[in-house]
Formats: C-alpha cells, sequence, structure tokens
C-alpha cells in the first residue's frame, strides 16, 4: 500500500481493545452475514436444483447433507451436514436479531452505553434462545 | 486519472452518489429476508416427512413457488450488498477491486437464475 512506509500512527486494532457485547455482536454481523451468503445460499441452491432435478438427485443431497445412509464419506458429510444447518440457523437468528439491532439504532435510539450494550447481549440470548427453540420443534413434535 | 494538475490527480476518486441507494436497498431488502426466510423455515418444520414426494408438492404450489422466487432474489440481493460492503473494507488493491466488482455481479446473477430456472421447473414441470 502507498501508506506502508509512513510514520503517521495507527488506529488501535483489535488485540488493543477491551471486548464489549457492541464489539462482538458489530463482528458477530458480518461473520453470520457472511457465512449465510456462502455457505447458506449455495446449500439453498443446491437444495432447489436437486429437487428440480428429480428423485434421484433429491435423495444426493439428503444423503450427503443429512441422513448418511450411504455410509463411507456420507456418513461424515451426513454429520458436518447437521453442523452446518443448525450453524445457519442460529446465523439466521443472530444476523436477523442484530439486523433489527441495526434498524432500532438507525431511527436514532439505543445508543446509551448500558442501553446499548444489554440490547447486544439479547441479541446473542435471543439467538441461541430461537435455535433451541426452532431444532427443539422440528425435533420433538 | 492523471498525476499533474492537481484536479487531475483526485478526479475520478470521490463519491459515486450511489451510496444513499446502497444503504436503502440493504434495509428494505433486511424487512424482506424477515418475512421470506421464516417462512421457509416455518414451511419445512410443519412437513409431515421430507420425502422427494412431500418436499416437492409442497414447493410446487404456488404460494410455495412464489415465495421461492422472491426468497431467491430478495436473499441474493442482500447478500451481494453485505458482501460488496465486506470486500470494500478488506480489498484494497486495483485488480481485487475489479475482481470483486464482477464476483459480486457475476456470482449473485447466475445464482438467481439458476434458482429461478429450478423453482420454474419444479412448479411447471412434470413431477
Amino acid at each position: 500500500m502507498a501508506l506502508a512506509h509512513s510514520n503517521r500512527p495507527l488506529s488501535p486494532h483489535l488485540q488493543i481493545w477491551r471486548w464489549g457485547p457492541a464489539m462482538l455482536v458489530s463482528i458477530l454481523h458480518r461473520v453470520t452475514g457472511n457465512g449465510l451468503a456462502f455457505v447458506g445460499l449455495s446449500l439453498l441452491l443446491w437444495w432447489l436444483g436437486s429437487i428440480a432435478s428429480g428423485p434421484e438427485a433429491y435423495a444426493t443431497f439428503m444423503t450427503y447433507v443429512w441422513t448418511g445412509a450411504d455410509g463411507g464419506l456420507s456418513a461424515i458429510t451426513a454429520i458436518l451436514g447437521k453442523i452446518v444447518l443448525v450453524g445457519l440457523s442460529w446465523a439466521f437468528f443472530q444476523h436477523a436479531a442484530t439486523g433489527i439491532r441495526h434498524l432500532v439504532l438507525d431511527i436514532g435510539v439505543g445508543y446509551e452505553l448500558s442501553v446499548n450494550a444489554r440490547w447486544s447481549v439479547f441479541t446473542m440470548i435471543a439467538s441461541v434462545g430461537l435455535t433451541a427453540l426452532f431444532w427443539g420443534f422440528v425435533l420433538l413434535r | 486519472m492523471g498525476n499533474g494538475t492537481s484536479i487531475g490527480r483526485v478526479r475520478g476518486l470521490g463519491s459515486s452518489h450511489a451510496g444513499t441507494h446502497h444503504w436503502l436497498a440493504q434495509r428494505l431488502t433486511a424487512v424482506g429476508n424477515l418475512i421470506v426466510i421464516p417462512f421457509l423455515g416455518i414451511s419445512l418444520a410443519l412437513l409431515p416427512a421430507h420425502d422427494y414426494v412431500t418436499v416437492h408438492g409442497w414447493a410446487a404450489k404456488p404460494l410455495s413457488a412464489t415465495m421461492l422466487v422472491l426468497l431467491v432474489l430478495n436473499t441474493l440481493y442482500h447478500a451481494r450488498l453485505g458482501v460488496q460492503v465486506m470486500l470494500e473494507d478488506y480489498i484494497h488493491e486495483e485488480g481485487g477491486k475489479v475482481a470483486s466488482w464482477m464476483l459480486i455481479n457475476f456470482v449473485p446473477a447466475a445464482a438467481a437464475v439458476f434458482g429461478i430456472v429450478s423453482i420454474i421447473r419444479i412448479a411447471l414441470g412434470a413431477a
């Protein structure tokens, strides 16, 4: 970069700051958003394409992502698939909660330090709670 | 970009004046996502089974197919805007910027076409 040899002071990076809830959920918002964009949408399109391609393609999708019915490689990818799907559902709930937080901040409220920290912590409680509720409903009903 | 006069050195480096539209579109699609993504999640959770016939039959219904097309378009648009912001923060070289610019335009467009063609085939094709 053009400024590589400049003697001007650098702004402090991650390791300098004392971690706080607002900083954490800001990072989580970016990480979950990009995870959903790259992993989530790829999986969604594979799923849609497999349904459109017919029963065999759909069976392949289900085997590798969920059931592991063919054994071997699919048994491993099915474990990963379940972790990824639960992770994606949590990522959605976290990204949605911090997204709603951003929409609220956009109207100009919630900037007091204590309020901001409380709402930040709440987004993480909400995402974990909603993920547990969703999978509890899916698996136990 | 020139390197002679003062105006030549800065010309083309300012705002593109597209930021407000990007910002608004990000929020508009965010609200849309709060409708279309829970629709998919709740629909799949409520299906009695997840075999091919059940899932295909659900996706082929007009309401499901409509919501799936909206889901594909809205999530890809929202993702494209968000990934652009992420890349703008981390990519500073000219070559990387050009590659990023092509990535965030070509990939979502191709993905949207694939998703919509799939949904149309599900909804209109022979089961």
